[in-house]
């Protein structure tokens, strides 16, 4: 199954729900679309649910990054939410924790834009 | 030791193809649920690497894989018919500067995946990635 993709509103905060896997191909695409979207329209607050995606590939992870510094240039904020055991992993290895923050839980996250 | 040889098509649809092989060889041998998730992605990203960056999606040219079952371990090479590459040229992904690129992860990725990796000269022309993972060594 390629990626879900759908987002809802917390307040002022974006958050984007995926569920599947994010990998090179279409699943990458539709998310790295998703937040071009969001950034361009002005949403500056923006907090990617990946609780449900059970796989990601460094094409997926390259979009993760690229979302990063889209929203970034835009002057908002993109911060992860719910990582599996494996995403962290991933994260790990490409010292990328030391570029996103991450949350456990939704309500912290959603607080921490404030 | 039981060797299988496929050639496939430069098609992501060849990636997904030497995932089920080799995952399928994998739980024959015994290897367990996140030692089948760390092979099938160095799996796909040095599939990924054949397809778009040796193959460029060249209709003439194919990927050969194989897959060496052995009572410890599963051996996989995959090579392409591209013009070759040098993995040292590649910038290191772990580097401050390099961190927010959008590519360059998969070599990262796939040495972090298996227990033996190296990147050859294909033949006669090409690159040879060859894989391996041990039993005795998996979590």
């Amino acid at each position: 199954m390629s990626v879900k993709i759908t987002n809802r509103q917390v307040g002022d905060v974006t958050v984007v729900d995926a569920t599947g896997r994010i990998t090179l191909g279409e699943g990458a695409s539709v998310f790295r679309d998703m937040i071009r979207d969001l950034a361009t329209k002005g949403n500056k607050k923006i907090l990617i649910n990946l609780s449900d995606v059970s796989y990601i590939d460094s094409s997926g992870i390259g979009e993760m990054v690229s979302s990063f510094t889209t929203v970034t240039n835009h002057g908002g904020q993109l911060k992860l939410l719910g990582l599996t055991k494996r995403v962290k992993d991933l994260l790990q290895i490409t010292k990328l924790y030391t570029v996103f923050e991450v949350f456990e839980d939704e309500s912290s996250a959603i607080r921490s834009f404030a | 030791m039981a060797e299988r040889k496929i050639l496939l098509d430069s098609t992501l649809d060849s990636v997904e193809v030497a995932e089920t092989e080799v995952l399928g060889a994998a739980r024959e041998i015994g290897f367990h649920e996140d030692d089948l998730h760390q092979l099938g992605m160095a799996v796909r990203e040095s599939m990924v690497n054949a397809v778009v960056h040796g193959n460029r999606y060249n209709a003439r040219k194919k990927v050969h894989l194989s897959v060496t079952k052995a009572a410890d371990r599963l051996t996989i090479v995959i090579a392409d018919e591209g013009d070759g590459f040098d993995p040292n040229a590649v910038p290191d992904p772990l580097a401050e500067g390099n961190l927010l690129r959008q590519s360059g992860r998969g070599l990262l990725l796939i040495r972090a995946f298996v227990d033996e990796f190296q990147v050859l000269p294909g033949q006669p022309r090409g690159t040879e990635v060859r894989m391996v993972k041990y039993l005795a060594k998996a979590s």
